[in-house]
């Protein structure tokens, strides 16, 4: 993975501080056009992964992306599923059930609903992998070689440990699309442990890492001591703690946490963009120079 | 470690679940859901104990707590068959669908010396609660008028029936959404106690009110604005938001940002003259386990100490939350 991965909050008015801020960048992002734009700058700034959502309008962008191969040609995308918001609505109108009928393409679903027989594990599984298709299929003949599980999913199914299901979209990711799986979570040394108890070794776990301890569930210190002992390939993201932490200070920080893969992150103005990388950059060559030394 | 037992595992039930899964102080005892699929699902990967009967959970598993998420309609039958065993009872809102019979569980709760909660979650957002300080401390001077707000895009076009578009089962606006304004209203500054009244607009639903515009007056005599709407696409997820106007100052929070105006800085410690901003990352308490936001997490670990007599009883209590239907009754009737 790249050391540098850029987000998409900003393109869909994620802003976990300022509901004015948020539609501010509603307004700015309407167009298509905006976001393309944005992603070029960030090439230009050196940046070729663009980490972002299942949301219908990554539709629209992956089709700029094939229709320019040669300009895309290093470009890549780490789809992270399912946009949340998309199923939350459709269970409120639709309960649980008639909400996997809708999603889960062909009837394999509606047999299920008819037969009133017993649902087996394994069903619950192919439902999952039928989920994964659906989502996956807006990225056809774009670059995704990792592919991510939202946080909210993620941490649900932790919740209920259904392990099994952590599982079973590791091995489908990795069977079908020939990608690396990753997991977005909220709670990263918790799911570290359940993924290692299931055999999975060495994971991509992107989760909250920052200053102030904002969003790390357990503390900051569990954190850190995850980060130095155990084996995880982690990307940190809300590393500005929701911009509750000056942006050098935030950055130094991270830079100088051991075992962090990645570092994820989003912004709408250019010079924004620019200095984070830069951050990123100056930080990452003075740890170089002190290990060095 | 707590028995805590759960009835309703629908899209907030779920959520409890997987909460109350990952807390390190909860036994979960019983799962139960009319849905097979759902308890299929539970059983079969997440190894809990399911139930389609209510009752039988409660007499087989004996749980110490119970978290009912089924819809509003059943909450009545539920609860007060748990209380009768006397478990404590967690309750999604709003609590019941008319007053008298939640002044009958209210009653019960208390003589049955029971933990009682119900989820309006945001008393646990940290915003939230520093405006209820603010406005206890005084600063804002003579509070003279409130705007409590909700908007959000749960109903954006005509669309099929479920129990959120029948009111006789506590769908609506006014019921789902609108009941956080007023519960928050209720507890920041004072319980609604009359209605001057009221606009229930229906824009996409056929059956029931798409928005609630309302003149609310509290017992403490101050007067103010409820404007709800849940068809508003302009809003990616639900955002409430409440605005007090005093003679010394204003506030203006919603969950993430609460900004504060004083006339005069020195009425307040940590405040300064003018405009004060601060944001949720400051003012929020990390928890354990997080899923949707950390007030779920807080408020489910609210409710199991209290259980526990770690914590006293106090917040989102049933009697608490009884202010909030009645205030949608006074509502309701001043529509008509």
């Amino acid at each position: 993975m790249e050391r540098i991965l850029f987000g998409d909050n900003q393109f869909f008015a994620v802003n976990h501080i300022s509901d004015e801020k948020s539609r501010a960048q509603s307004i700015k992002f309407r167009e298509d056009s905006a976001i393309i734009k944005t992603l070029d700058e960030v090439r230009s700034l050196g940046v070729n992964t663009f980490m972002c959502t299942t949301h219908d309008r990554i539709a629209n962008i992956c089709e700029v992306v094939r229709k320019h191969p040669e300009k895309y040609k290093d470009f890549q995308i780490y789809p992270c599923m399912p946009y949340a918001h998309k199923y939350a609505n459709a269970v409120t109108e639709l309960g649980i059930a008639g909400t996997i009928k809708q999603y889960v393409p062909g009837n394999l679903f509606g047999t299920m609903l008819k037969g009133g027989v017993a649902y087996l594990s394994k069903d619950f599984l192919s439902i999952t992998e039928l989920l994964i298709d659906a989502e996956m299929k807006m990225f056809k003949g774009v670059n995704t070689p990792v592919v991510f599980l939202q946080n909210v999913i993620t941490d649900l199914l932790l919740g209920l440990r259904a392990d099994d299901m952590l599982v079973g979209f590791y091995n489908h990711v990795k069977k079908k699309y020939n990608a690396d799986a990753g997991f977005i979570t909220m709670n990263m040394p918790k799911l570290l442990d359940v993924l290692e108890r299931n055999g999975i070794e060495n994971p991509i776990i992107c989760s909250s890492i920052n200053k102030v301890g904002f969003r790390m569930s357990g503390g900051k210190e569990i954190y850190e001591e995850t980060l130095k002992t155990r084996k995880l390939r982690a990307i940190a993201m809300q590393v500005l703690g929701g911009g509750a932490i000056h942006p050098k200070e935030a950055i130094e920080y991270v830079c100088g946490l051991p075992n962090i893969e990645s570092i994820l992150f989003g912004a709408s103005s250019k010079a924004n963009i620019q200095n984070t990388i830069e951050n990123i950059h100056h930080f990452d060559a003075l740890n170089d120079r002190m290990v060095l030394s | 470690m707590v028995k805590v037992a759960l009835i309703g595992a629908g899209k907030m039930g779920l959520s409890h679940l997987s909460i109350l899964g990952a807390h390190p102080g909860v036994d979960v005892v019983g799962v139960c859901d009319t849905s097979k699929m759902l308890t299929d699902f539970l059983s079969k990967h997440g190894k809990f104990n399911c139930f389609t009967d209510y009752q039988k959970m409660a007499d087989e598993v004996k749980p110490d707590a119970v978290v009912v998420a089924v819809p509003t309609k059943f909450h009545y039958p539920v609860i007060k068959s748990l209380l009768e065993r006397k478990i404590s009872v967690f309750a999604e809102k709003p609590f019941c669908l008319n007053s008298e019979q939640g002044q009958e569980l209210v009653h019960m709760a208390a003589k049955q010396k029971v933990v009682n909660q119900v989820g309006y979650h945001n008393k646990f957002i940290g915003t939230f609660s520093e405006v209820k300080r603010i406005v206890n401390s005084g600063a804002l001077g003579k509070i003279y008028h409130f705007v409590g707000e909700a908007y959000g895009p749960v109903v954006i076009k005509p669309q099929s029936d479920t129990w959120r578009s029948d009111p006789t089962e506590g769908g609506g606006c006014l019921l789902d959404y609108a009941s956080h304004v007023i519960d928050l209203i209720n507890d920041v500054l004072a319980p609604v106690n009359a209605v001057k009244g009221s606009l229930l607009k229906s824009i996409y639903s056929k059956n029931v009110e798409d928005a609630v515009y309302s003149l609310l007056e509290l017992s403490n005599g101050v007067s103010g604005v409820l404007s709800v709407n849940w068809s508003d696409e302009t809003y990616r997820k639900m955002s409430t938001s409440i605005t007090i106007a005093g003679t010394k100052g204003k506030i203006i929070s919603d969950a993430n940002e609460l900004k504060v105006f004083l006339k005069d800085g020195a009425s307040l410690k940590g405040y300064t003259k003018g405009w004060n901003l601060s944001y949720i990352t400051d003012l929020t308490a990390p928890v354990d386990f997080y899923l949707r936001g950390e007030e779920y997490s807080a408020q489910m670990d609210y409710f199991i100490k209290a259980v526990d007599g770690k914590v006293p009883n106090s917040i989102n209590t049933f009697q608490s939350a009884w202010y909030t239907d009645n205030a949608i009754e006074l509502i309701k009737k001043s529509s008509k």
